[in-house]
Parts: C-alpha cells; sequence; structure tokens
C-alpha cells in the first residue's frame, strides 16, 4: 500500500504538482535536523517552529521531519527522500546542508528548499538565519550590568562567524555598561558535549567567572551556574527549566512566523528564492523575558536596547570600534555592513586572547 | 633499587605542587581546581576499575561506552521517578550490568567475538539509551548532597579536598581499595586471575571458567553504569543523547595506562581528568597551551632522572622542558581549539608507549588469555 | 544436557541458513520493538528491508553506502586474521580524505584525468602513513594497537576540523569550516546517471577479488592466517611478527585511506568536518559479520546499508525515532554473532547414553 502511494507521489512529481496550490490536498513540508528533536537546543527550536506550522494551518499541511541526520554524506539521500516522496517545501535547518541541499534542489526543480544559516541560493533555495548577535548586544548589556567580579565567561564552539560576531557584540554591549568587564573565552570544539561544556563552565567560574554566556546548544552551563549561584543566559531555546536561579534571560531562535509565513506562500505559490537574514524585529531572534533577579532600571535599559534595535535605531556595532590590534574598523557614528559581519574573523579591541583562527 | 620504589609518590608529588603553583600564579583556587579534576576523573575512574576487573578475567568488553550511557539514562531516570539519586546509581549499575550480561551470554556461551560483540553493545546502548531517554530530556534530576560533616568538612584546604565531596567520591576510592584487596590479597581474586591468565589450566583445576567470567562481566557493566549515572546525576547533570561523548574508550585507555593495576588506574583516571579541566582552564587564563607541553616534558624529565643512568637522555629532556618553558614565556601563541582539545588522546598514547616501553611494568601484569575464546573441549 | 562441539567442516548451506536465521530472529525482536512503540511492526519490517531493493534510488544508495563499508572491512579483515587489532580504521579513513583531497585542492582549478589517480594514491598513502604510527609503536614499543590506532581516531576528528576550518578552508566561504567543492577533474566519475554510484564502488569490488585471490591463492594470505591461528608455528616457519603487523595495518590503513578520499571526492563533493560518519567504526562490524571472509563482507556490507536506508525510510514514513533503527541495528548485529556459533560447532544432546 505504502509502496503504492509512494509511486504515485513519484507519478504526481513526474506530472508537475500543482495540485496542492489550489489548496485541495494538503501541502507537505519536511523538515531536516541536525539533532535529536530532544535537545533542548537548535533542533528542538526548530521543530518548535514545524509544530507552529501545523497548530497556524491544521489540516491543510502534513509535516514530516528526519531527526539526527549527519552533516556529511548521509544528509543528500536524507533530503532527496523528502523530495522524493511529494514533498513541497523542505526546510534543511543546519549549515552542512547546504552543498546537499542545492545538489538535490537541482533535481527537483518544483520542490522548494529552504537552507538555514548558509549562503548559496538558488531559483528554488532560500536562505534564512537569525541575527542572533542583536540578541547578544541584549544579553551583553545585562551580562555587564549583573557581573560583580567583572568577569564575564563565554563557552565557544567553533571559530566561525557566527559565533565571532556573538563574542563580539556581546563584549561591545558589557563594555558600554561596565568599563572594566573582561570576557574569558573558552573555545570547546562541539556544538554539543554535554560534559565538555559542563567542565568548560567550571573551568570559567574557577577563574573568577560569575555570569556565563555560551555559543554552544546543551543546557549543561546553565545547570552548572544554578549550581555554582551564578547567572548564566538561555542559548537558542529559554532553558529556563535547567536555571531557574540562574537564568538572567535567553536568546530564542523563534523560527514558527518565518516557517508559516514561507508555507503559506508556497501555498498562494507566491514563493520566490531570496535570503532572509532576520534580527529581533521581525521576532526571529527573540529575546527571552527577564528574570526578576535583574534590577528594574537594568531591566528597563535592556528593554529599551532591544526597542531600538527592532525599530532600527541602533545597530550592534557602531562605531567608534576598533580591531583587536588597535586598527580602526569603524569610525565614529558608522555601523558595519552585513558583508563584513558574515565573514567577521577578528576580535574587537578589549579582548584578550587571540582569536584561535 | 629504593629510588624505584619512590619514583611514583615522587612524581605525584611533584606534578600536584606544580599544578597548585600553577593554579596561584594563574589567579586560581588550587582546591576549587582539584576538586574538579575529582569530579572530571569519577566516570572514568569507575568505568576503567570495572573494566580492569573484566580483562583481568581475561575478556575484553569493548561494549564500556555502551554501558556507560544505559547507566547514565537508567540512573537518570530512576532517580527522576523515585526522587532519589542513590535508587538512581543502583539502577545505573543494574542496568549496564544487564547490558554486560548481554555480552557475556554472546561471548561466554555462544563463543562470538569478544571485539565485534563489544562494538555491537555500544552501537546497541546508544541507540537503546537514546530510546528510554526521549522522554527525560530537559528535565533536572533531583540534587546529589555533598557530604557535610561539622567541623571536618570546614577545615580549610583540607575540607573541600577530602571532607565534602559526595558519596560516590568515597565509593569509588573504597572500590578501588577494595578491587586491591580482592585481587591481590583473596583466594576468588586469585581464581579470578588465574582464570585470565590460562582458561584452560584453571578449568582442568576445575573451576568454572565461563561463570567466572560472567561473574566479571557484569560487574564491569555495573561499574560502568555507575560511571554513566555519575556523568547524568552529578557531573553535567542532566540526560542528554550521546552524552558520554567517548568517555568509555578513555577508560579502556585507562586501563592499559593503569598497568591492569587498581592504584594506577585511580592515577591514570584522575591524569585524564586533569588533562581535560586543565586544557579548558588554560584557555580560560589565556595561557598557551605550551604550558601543558613544558608541564609533560618537566614530569618526563623527573621521572627519567630517577631512573635511568643515561646522561644524554637526560641532559635532552631537562633542556627540551626549559627549552619549551622559555618558548611558551617569551610567545604565548594561541592555536586552534581543536589542537588543544587532542592533548586528551596525545597523552594517552604517549603514556602508552611509555608505559609499554617499560616492558617489566606492563606486560608482566597483562592477562595472558585477554580476549581468546575459551571452549571447554576446545 | 546440550552441549557445542566443534565442528571439523562447516556444511555450506548451515553459512548460507545461519545469517538468514539471524535477519529472521531480528525482524521478529525488531517486530516487537516497533509494536512496543506503537508502529505497525509488518510494515516497519517490510519498510527497512524491502522496500529499499524495489526502489531504483534506493538500490543505487545501497551500493553508495555500502562501498567504502566493504573496502575498509577487506582491508581490516586481513589484519583481524592475523590478531592484529586495527579499531581505528575511522582515522585512517580521516587521514586519507584530507591527504587526497588536499592533493585535489592544490590542483584547483588544473584539469586531467591524471588527477583522479594522483589523489586516489595520495589518500591511499594518508591512511597508510596513519596507520603506521600504532603499526610502529607496537613493533617498536609493545604499545597495545587497539587503544593506539582508537586514539588516533579523536585526533584525526580534530585534525580534520582544524585543518578545513584553517588552511584548506574554502577562501571564499565565508570562513565557514568547510573546503571549496571539488572541480571537476577532482570528482569521482558517477557510474549510473543520475545516482551517487562512484567508480569508488567498482574499486570495493575489486578489493574483494583481490583479497580473495591472497587469502586463497598467495603465500602472504597464508602467513596472516597462520600468524593469527598458530603464532608459534609461524614464527617457526620464518614469518616475521613484525612484518605481518606493518603489513596487516598498512593495507588497511590504505584501504581506508582510499575508502575516505572516495567518500570525500565522491558523494560529499568536499571536505567537511562531519564527513567521518562512522564508517570505519561500523566496517569492524561488517568484517565480522562477514567472517572475514571476502565474499561474506561484500554481503555483510550490503546488508548493513540496506537497514541504514531502509531505517530511513522507516524514520520518514512511520516516525520511528533514529534511536529506534540504532536499536534495530544492534539486534541484527546481536543476533547475527549469536548465531555465528553454528557455524563453528554443532549443538548435541548429551544423553545418558552417549558420553
Amino acid at each position: 500500500m505504502r509502496f503504492l502511494t509512494t509511486l504515485l507521489g513519484a507519478a504526481a512529481l513526474a506530472l508537475g504538482t500543482t495540485a496542492f496550490a489550489d489548496g485541495h490536498e494538503p501541502t507537505k513540508v519536511g523538515f531536516i535536523y541536525v539533532g535529536p528533536v530532544g535537545d533542548f537546543g537548535w533542533s528542538y527550536e526548530h521543530d518548535q517552529g514545524r509544530l507552529a506550522i501545523e497548530e497556524a494551518f491544521g489540516d491543510k499541511v502534513e509535516t514530516t521531519y528526519l531527526e539526527s541526520v549527519p552533516e556529511g554524506p548521509d544528509a543528500e539521500r536524507a533530503i532527496r527522500q523528502l523530495a522524493a516522496s511529494g514533498h513541497d517545501l523542505i526546510f534543511t535547518t543546519s549549515f552542512g546542508y547546504m552543498n546537499p541541499t542545492l545538489k538535490v534542489a537541482e533535481q527537483f526543480p518544483d520542490v522548494k528548499f529552504e537552507h538555514a544559516t548558509g549562503f548559496k541560493r538558488a531559483d528554488n533555495v532560500s536562505t534564512y538565519s537569525g541575527r542572533f548577535y542583536e540578541g547578544r548586544t541584549v544579553l551583553g548589556h545585562i551580562a555587564g550590568h549583573m557581573t560583580e567580579t567583572n568577569t564575564i565567561g563565554y563557552i565557544a564552539s567553533f571559530p566561525i562567524p557566527e559565533v565571532v560576531r556573538g563574542i563580539n557584540s556581546a563584549y561591545l554591549a558589557a563594555k558600554e555598561v561596565n568599563p572594566d568587564v573582561e570576557f574569558k573565552i573558552v573555545w570547546v570544539s562541539t556544538w554539543f558535549d554535554p560534559a565538555k561544556e559542563a567542565d568548560a563552565a567550571n573551568a570559567l567560574i574557577e577563574q573568577g567567572a560569575d555570569v556565563i554566556m555560551q555559543h554552544t546548544d546543551s543546557p549543561a552551563a546553565m545547570t552548572i551556574a544554578e549550581e555554582k549561584g551564578i547567572y548564566a543566559f538561555g542559548q537558542a531555546s529559554d532553558m529556563k527549566q535547567f536555571g531557574p536561579n540562574a537564568r538572567l534571560s535567553s536568546i530564542i531562535d523563534n523560527w514558527g512566523p518565518y516557517y508559516i509565513a514561507r508555507t503559506q506562500a508556497v501555498m498562494d505559490g507566491t514563493w520566490e528564492s531570496m535570503d532572509t537574514w532576520d534580527g529581533i524585529a521581525p521576532g526571529m531572534t527573540e529575546i527571552g523575558e527577564f528574570s526578576d533577579k535583574i534590577p528594574a532600571e537594568v531591566r528597563a535599559s535592556a528593554q529599551a536596547i532591544a526597542d531600538a534595535i527592532a525599530a532600527g535605531e541602533m545597530h550592534s556595532f557602531t562605531g567608534p570600534v576598533n580591531k583587536q590590534d588597535g586598527s580602526v574598523w569603524l569610525a565614529e557614528g558608522e555601523t558595519a555592513d552585513d558583508g563584513t559581519l558574515l565573514g567577521m574573523n577578528f576580535y574587537v579591541e578589549g579582548i584578550e586572547g587571540e582569536l584561535p583562527n | 633499587m629504593k629510588t624505584a620504589a619512590l619514583t611514583q609518590p615522587i612524581l605525584i608529588v611533584t606534578a600536584l605542587v606544580t599544578l597548585a603553583l600553577f593554579a596561584l600564579f594563574s589567579g586560581l583556587d588550587p582546591v576549587l581546581l582539584a576538586v574538579s579534576i575529582i569530579i572530571a576523573a569519577q566516570p572514568l575512574l569507575l568505568a576503567a576499575l570495572g573494566e580492569m576487573v573484566v580483562e583481568k578475567s581475561g575478556v575484553l568488553n569493548l561494549g564500556v561506552e555502551g554501558m556507560m550511557i544505559i547507566g547514565a539514562i537508567c540512573g537518570f531516570a530512576a532517580a527522576v521517578e523515585t526522587g532519589s539519586p542513590a535508587l538512581g546509581f543502583l539502577a545505573g549499575a543494574t542496568g549496564g550490568a544487564a547490558l554486560a550480561l548481554i555480552f557475556g551470554l554472546l561471548t561466554q556461551y555462544l563463543l562470538s567475538n569478544q571485539v565485534a560483540t563489544g562494538l555491537a553493545l555500544t552501537l546497541f546502548g546508544l541507540g537503546l539509551a537514546a530510546l528510554i531517554g526521549q522522554s527525560y530530556a530537559g528535565i533536572k534530576p533531583p540534587p546529589f548532597p555533598k557530604l557535610d560533616l561539622p567541623g571536618l568538612s570546614d577545615i580549610p584546604v583540607i575540607g573541600p579536598l577530602f571532607f565534602s565531596h559526595d558519596a560516590m567520591v568515597y565509593i569509588a576510592l573504597a572500590l578501588v581499595i577494595g578491587v586491591w584487596l580482592f585481587l591481590g590479597r583473596s583466594r576468588p581474586g586469585l581464581i579470578l586471575r588465574a582464570v585470565g591468565e590460562n582458561h584452560d589450566a584453571a578449568h582442568s583445576l576445575g573451576y568454572n571458567v565461563i561463570l567466572i567470567r560472567l561473574a566479571a562481566i557484569a560487574f564491569g557493566g555495573a561499574l560502568a553504569g555507575l560511571g554513566g549515572a555519575y556523568l547524568s546525576l552529578v557531573r553535567v547533570p542532566q540526560w542528554n543523547e550521546g552524552m558520554t561523548a567517548g568517555a568509555g574508550w578513555i577508560a579502556l585507555a585507562i586501563v592499559v595506562f593503569g598497568a591492569w593495576r587498581p592504584w594506577r588506574v585511580m592515577l591514570g583516571a584522575y591524569l585524564f581528568g586533569g588533562v581535560t579541566i586543565l586544557q579548558l582552564n588554560l584557555q580560560a587564563a589565556n595561557l598557551t597551551p605550551l604550558w601543558l607541553l613544558a608541564f609533560g616534558f618537566f614530569l618526563f624529565a623527573i621521572w627519567r632522572t630517577l631512573t635511568s643512568r643515561r646522561p644524554l637522555e637526560l641532559l635532552g629532556l631537562w633542556l627540551a622542558t626549559v627549552l619549551t618553558a622559555a618558548i611558551a614565556a617569551k610567545y604565548p601563541i594561541s592555536i586552534q581549539s581543536q589542537y588543544l582539545s587532542m592533548t586528551p588522546y596525545l597523552v594517552t598514547i604517549i603514556v602508552l608507549v611509555v608505559m609499554s616501553a617499560d616492558r617489566l611494568a606492563a606486560n608482566l601484569n597483562a592477562p595472558a588469555s585477554l580476549g581468546r575464546v575459551f571452549h571447554k573441549t576446545g | 544436557m546440550l552441549i557445542l562441539e566443534p565442528r571439523a567442516t562447516t556444511p555450506r548451506w548451515l553459512t548460507v541458513l545461519t545469517p538468514v536465521m539471524a535477519v529472521i530472529a531480528t525482524m521478529i525482536a525488531g517486530g516487537i520493538l516497533f509494536a512496543i512503540l506503537g508502529k505497525n511492526p509488518v510494515e516497519a519490517i517490510r519498510i527497512i528491508f524491502l522496500d529499499p531493493l524495489l526502489d531504483p534510488y534506493s538500490r543505487t544508495e545501497i551500493l553508495v553506502k555500502a562501498a567504502p563499508l566493504i573496502l575498509i572491512a577487506i582491508g581490516l579483515s586481513l589484519g583481524f586474521r592475523a590478531g592484529v587489532w586495527n579499531i581505528g580504521a575511522e582515522g585512517q579513513f580521516i587521514l586519507g580524505a584530507l591527504a587526497g583531497g588536499a592533493t585535489g585542492l592544490a590542483f584547483y582549478p588544473v584539469e586531467g584525468i591524471w588527477l583522479l589517480p594522483l589523489m586516489t594514491v595520495a589518500g591511499a598513502l594518508g591512511g597508510f602513513l596513519w596507520a603506521m604510527i600504532p603499526a610502529i609503536l607496537k613493533i617498536r614499543f609493545g604499545a597495545n594497537e587497539i587503544l593506539v590506532s582508537l586514539m588516533l581516531v579523536y585526533v584525526a576528528i580534530l585534525l580534520l576540523s582544524a585543518l578545513v576550518s584553517g588552511p584548506l578552508r574554502d577562501p571564499d566561504g565565508f570562513n565557514f569550516p568547510e573546503s571549496r567543492q571539488f572541480h571537476n577533474a577532482a570528482s569521482l566519475p558517477i557510474l549510473i546517471e543520475g545516482s551517487r554510484v562512484h567508480a569508488g564502488v567498482l574499486v570495493a569490488l575489486g578489493a574483494v577479488i583481490a583479497a580473495y585471490v591472497i587469502l586463497q591463492r598467495h603465500m602472504l594470505g597464508f602467513r596472516i592466517k597462520l600468524t593469527g591461528q598458530a603464532p608459534r608455528a609461524a614464527r617457526f616457519a620464518g614469518v616475521s611478527q613484525n612484518v605481518i603487523i606493518a603489513i596487516c595495518l598498512g593495507i588497511s590503513g590504505a584501504l581506508a585511506g582510499m575508502a575516505g578520499l572516495f567518500e570525500a571526492s565522491g558523494p560529499v563533493g568536499q571536505l567537511v568536518p562531519a564527513l567521518p560518519a562512522g564508517y570505519g567504526f561500523t566496517a569492524i562490524i561488517v568484517a565480522f559479520l562477514g567472517r572475514l571472509h571476502p565474499v561474506g563482507i561484500l554481503l555483510a556490507g550490503l546488508v548493513m546499508a540496506l537497514t541504514y536506508i531502509g531505517g530511513e525510510t522507516a524514520q520518514l514514513m512511520l516516525r520511528i525515532p533514529s534511536a529506534a533503527i540504532s536499536v534495530f541495528q544492534g539486534m541484527l548485529l546481536f543476533f547475527l554473532l549469536a548465531v555465528d556459533v553454528l557455524t563453528g560447532f554443532r549443538l548435541r544432546w548429551v544423553g545418558r547414553t552417549s558420553a
């Protein structure tokens, strides 16, 4: 039976899938996740986005997902399986899926693809990502206020622009409110290794950090922060349950609105290939609720920053900013262009240590 | 011969003093650093100690990783459901032992190849743990209390170093002592070693080789399970798929490093925990990883000074120590984080080579029947 | 009571029957597992074992997935026969991909049919040299090759990650940690239009045949087998233990390295940190499932690949969690290992009359 439907699906595909556009047939939306849906971080939030689609469209959509798909040789087959089984729209939600997505997209010109965090597009491949550094400006502002030892610990994964951007924006915001602040950065060479992340958090705490920020996906550091009675921020998802006292705020990747809009576009037949890099304003980068531990005036100023960024009145990287070596990067009042941000591979002035690049 | 007996204590004391000095120098609290290392070492110590007993009985179980992760989820689930971490550890041990018995059944009764079965056990364990654990992600386990002896725990330095750990740290220590006494001083221990040395001879003496080995395998599984439960209940503490992240394999290396001796296995676990923690601390303190290399040369030089009579070798080692330290002080280069993360593995290889080269120490103690299939009529 | 008695010879029908028995047992146990998870067991089993065979694209993917497994397992089986335990094929796989891939990138964008052979040699050399580390440490210092080769896997994974985010990084790739895509001359030719079946599949097949010939007809094969079965006899026959260690680790390293390069320049098309997909470890199991025999390895590799492809389909169609698929594969291995005993031993009921 199932085999027959697969055949029929393939046949329908061969004839060109236009049937769904009139709304008679459910639109099929597929997802590829790099981790398990229960990672409470990156993949979890993408799955929340998938559920948001189901909620928004009900019977009009059918969603499927493949979880824990490694970014290596198996990715292309997994994506192709979704394409071949009659999906109209496929979200590939990790950077390593970029080239496989493009390869499959070439073979299935009628299927729409959406690749997260990449930079290569095609007629039927869009890219999207969040301006998470905007969120880190807000968190850095809070961290700068909250640290008593003037030491902020930062657990970093890999020195790619996304992570370096996060460190720089958090540092600039913290420095703004606390000129004595110092960042201690530990690179753990992994996105997800709870034991190692916990060790890194411990090491940072021993070196005097009393606020921990992280750019890795597990809630381990939050758990350690709770245990040691210091502060931390949720990453990718809220993580409140891991540190009810430790959690100050969080950056939440809120993919739901974007996923709903793109699914709607496919239904309406208005889908077009584009590049989306959304920040706080459209809600893709969501700032988690502020904890009561933060003094009221800091909560207010943090909210003001978030609002200003959302309104486009403020940019996370506004001059004067020097690079670490002292050379001028941004002149007074100048803001960073997206090109530089996308390829950022330097620390800003004031951060100690060399970027392991 | 007197120096030979003193070699190990001298090395350990030197290492500890150097570490403490390093910690003070880089603005760290040496006591906190030591506590971190102790916690990082526990899962490795438990798993390695168990595997050592298994190997002493002549069985090579490469499925430590699988047993650890099963222990991690069973312990976590039981602790969450009952609210008692102690029951959690019990469940972790039981889970690990149960999985180990699958291995025991296959290798002892069905005579399957131990290497392949061990690897299959890891694959199966990782999958099963993930399956059981699906509803346990994102939950906090009940806290496991730390020892708090009024008076003793409050003594500065001594208190936090010796009297305020969680119960498992003391249980692990007791297990090391127990295994040491069992293998070295007791009759059943002697029989177990005999089985590992020559199973045919042990069999003809009337010992039930298969039953003894099954007991050892179950014990190894239980300890690996405890180690896993320590990860999910104390060290991280939470449940995540694949959270053992290779710890089981490192435990296997520690057994060889420890030359199948309980105290050395313990030393190995602490050394490994130490390297893992130190490389993160060096980063956080913004120090160049070259210091780690200098430290390694330093210890090596001291060791050879105590044992070797070759002046040229000694001169070379001390020169290397001073040179690396000088470079580290003058050019605090940073390198890619990946190279830093390699250090624990490279250290294991180096130590393995050193240990093996020291043939008397390692080979005399390796069970002669390790990994060989036993069949009564065979 | 029931006892196991060694067989002098293994009947051919049994060699065929035992794996079939294992597969059937796995289907039953797996069916129970899927039923517990609330999935239709019959449908799940059919999707895993049958559907990939019926779908033309899935058939080609089985070949793509099986090729590296078989290539690596063939190399490992030689060593396993001689009692040389190379557990680090995953690391040799990575170094092969790195060495061969770097060669290809170095000649970007030069076209020429000589490039692929050059890359293949470099890849084999990379894997060979990485395998020589445990070999030399074993020969010179007696260091345990299981652990050294295993530790080198972790080093290799980190080295790959470091190099693709360092010197081998795509210059136009916004600093993301991956190399540029291989240009035409550096990519493996595709054998079947529209699929990912690449020339490496043929090499894997060639390796099966070569191994068969070596083991059956060649002096080296005899020496390897002798070293494994009777080390003392081998020494008397003038076989150097050290030479065997070096040869076995070297061959398995070279083959794993080639498999790594094929994977990089074939299905993946570039060097990425996630390139090692566990082939090196799975191949160990494949080698044993195939009973260290070249033809057995060929079949075991195909079955293993089938469960991977089928497992993915089942995950997609029935929403079976990927963890359940791993458990299912683990079961299959256990059953295969368990029934293996029947080929070497016969079950006999020992009553009062027979002693």
